[in-house]
């Protein structure tokens, strides 16, 4: 079956719309959010810090947020959907067609990818005229809003498909993806942070992803791009594996 | 062909054995009713043939496919109306059956959701959101969701559950057409009457186990014959006949001319014996305020089983 089957598309479209009915609380309160962040910091910490040579802090900031962003609404997409469906019950009416394990996986994904780079580009939109920003590679900056999204994504639901009540996911969404978000490089350079840290922010999978599509923006980032982008597939595609495992084995979805 | 093959399917939630090896066979444009009390395991058997639950040991197989294994081809060809009132708040009835179409694999389907909408009475309901309608409607879409793909192999858990008799009516009359047209029909309610007018097969499960298996023309003959239920306004009903009585408590008293204990629900297998046992109360003194003949039915068979275990 091929990837742009009749029941991938309609899964991918009811995904996509069913945020999108209600884009105010899932697109438009996560651009605000950021931008307070921006309007905050920015005001704070401009012509104080130094993270990137020839870079102020706010032209620092802004992929940072766009990509917390990005990453944080790719997450809530698919997990909140799942659980939601779970706790209705009207999972069952993605359970009883014959869809496969890579057509829910992919929509599910895909339609996270979409509202995550909604939002980090309303995030985008409305921060960038703060300051003056450069586009030296936006082939990485696509590439890693593209790839973060995905890996979200699928965290999204693999974190959906294993909570059985809302507190558990918001337990994963509060102690694993946001403290993973922030101290990910969001509004520092890790090259800030003493040896030790520095050490630890490396394990941080996270932090690949903000760094390699800052590097899209400057032309400078705390480590390759295309270390970035290696770890990042790798993780990916281990997420990708254990989605499929646990669809496969119809984990807390078939009892 | 068979339309659902169930080979000895095992089912346990810890100590408790949902389903205790069940075999069935369910033939292609059957109307088949699955009966039993509350936790007998038909849902649990429903959501093993729909790849819901998946069970300890056994197997399932829809028009030869089997619902793990080649769970695709097996859930393109059934439909399932849940048991539970759920939806998806977020979208309409139309927008609801064009996704469920989709899942399917369907497209361009309008012709046919329109087709299903005017059956079930949800043309005027279309546009409207899932939330903004009562419980019944919200049923009938369930049902809708579980056409949209017109399944050889309809499976309603329950579907007139807490409705009003007007959707059960349009709702059988809808159904009755998909069974003359070919599909195969399995049914579970608690409406016994439902059954005995729709079903042509049952099976009864209790305990997890089939305890009952056959057409319902023979469960009926086989089981009970009639019942003769006479009130007796003086006297009493004599020692030889008390093996004849088929419930230990009065039967029927619900009115205010009930008497408790003079009213008897005696088991006759044909006319012929109601008139000696007439005529055995008469020459034991005892005077018939009220006499009546009831044929047995689906409810007076299910009864039985269930006390006995099995027939």
């Amino acid at each position: 079956m091929s990837m742009v089957s009749v029941g991938f598309q309609t899964l991918l479209f009811k995904e996509t719309l069913r945020f999108w009915k209600v884009a105010t609380q899932t697109v438009a309160a996560p651009v605000l959010t950021a931008m307070l962040y921006l309007l905050i910091f920015g005001h704070v910490l401009e012509g104080r810090v130094n993270m990137l040579a020839g870079v102020s802090y706010t032209a620092f900031l802004i992929p940072g947020l766009v990509m917390m962003s990005v990453l944080q609404n790719a997450f809530a997409n698919s997990s909140s959907s799942l659980i939601q469906s779970k706790i209705t019950g009207n999972l069952v009416f993605i359970l009883l067609p014959p869809l496969s394990h890579w057509e829910i996986i992919s929509a599910y994904v895909l339609a996270s990818v979409v509202r995550g780079l909604a939002v980090g580009l309303g995030v985008f939109l409305v921060t960038i005229w703060f300051t003056d920003m450069s586009f030296v590679a936006p082939v990485w900056i696509i590439v890693f809003a593209l790839l973060g999204a995905a890996i979200l994504g699928t965290m999204g639901l693999i974190a959906g498909i294993w909570a059985e009540k809302f507190d558990q996911l918001a337990a994963f969404q509060n102690f694993l993806i946001v403290p993973a978000t922030f101290l990910s490089g969001v509004f520092y350079s890790i090259k800030s942070l003493p040896p030790f840290w520095q050490a630890v922010s490396h394990l941080n999978p996270f932090f690949y992803m903000i760094d390699g599509f800052r590097h899209g923006f400057f032309g400078q980032s705390d480590v390759s791009p295309w270390t970035s982008l290696a770890i990042a597939s790798v993780f990916f595609a281990l997420l990708a594996a254990i989605a499929i495992n646990l669809l496969k084995r119809g984990y807390n979805l078939r009892h | 062909m068979t339309a659902i093959q169930i080979n000895s399917v095992e089912k346990s939630y810890k100590s408790l054995k949902a389903l205790n090896g069940v075999t069935l066979a369910i033939e292609e444009g059957e109307f088949f009713g699955l009966l039993g009390p509350n936790g007998a395991g038909k849902t649990t058997l429903i959501s093993t043939i729909a790849g819901l639950i998946r069970p300890d040991a056994g197997s399932v197989k829809i028009h030869g496919h089997d619902v793990i294994t080649d769970f695709r081809a097996a859930r393109s060809k059934l439909g399932v109306v849940p048991q539970e009132l759920v939806f998806d708040p977020f979208f309409t009835v139309r927008e609801t059956l064009r996704l469920q179409s989709g899942y399917f694999g369907l497209k361009n389907n309008d012709k046919w959701i329109d087709e299903v909408m005017g059956n079930l009475d949800l043309t005027n309901k279309a546009d409207v959101n899932m939330r903004a309608l009562s419980g019944g409607m919200k049923r009938r879409v369930l049902v809708a969701q579980a056409l949209v793909h017109k399944p050889p192999v309809i499976v309603l858990d329950e579907p007139t559950a807490g409705v009003d008799v007007e959707l059960r009516q349009t709702l059988w009359k809808f159904i009755s057409r998909l069974n003359r047209e070919g599909h195969t029909v399995v049914l579970t309610t608690h409406y016994l009457e439902e059954a005995q007018a729709m079903c042509q097969r049952v099976a009864m499960l209790k305990n997890g186990q089939v305890v009952a298996l056959d057409t319902m023309s023979a469960l009926i003959r086989r089981i009970s014959g009639s019942q003769l239920v006479v009130h007796l306004a003086s006297g009493q009903l004599p020692d030889d006949l008390r093996h004849l009585v088929a419930h230990d408590e009065p039967v029927n008293c619900n009115g205010i001319n009930c008497h408790p204990g003079n009213r008897f629900s005696l088991r006759v297998n044909d006319y012929a014996e109601v008139e000696p046992i007439l005529a055995r109360l008469r020459e034991s003194g005892a005077v018939i305020d009220e006499m009546q003949l009831q044929q047995a039915d689906l409810e007076d068979i299910f009864l039985q089983i269930m006390d006995k275990g099995s027939v």
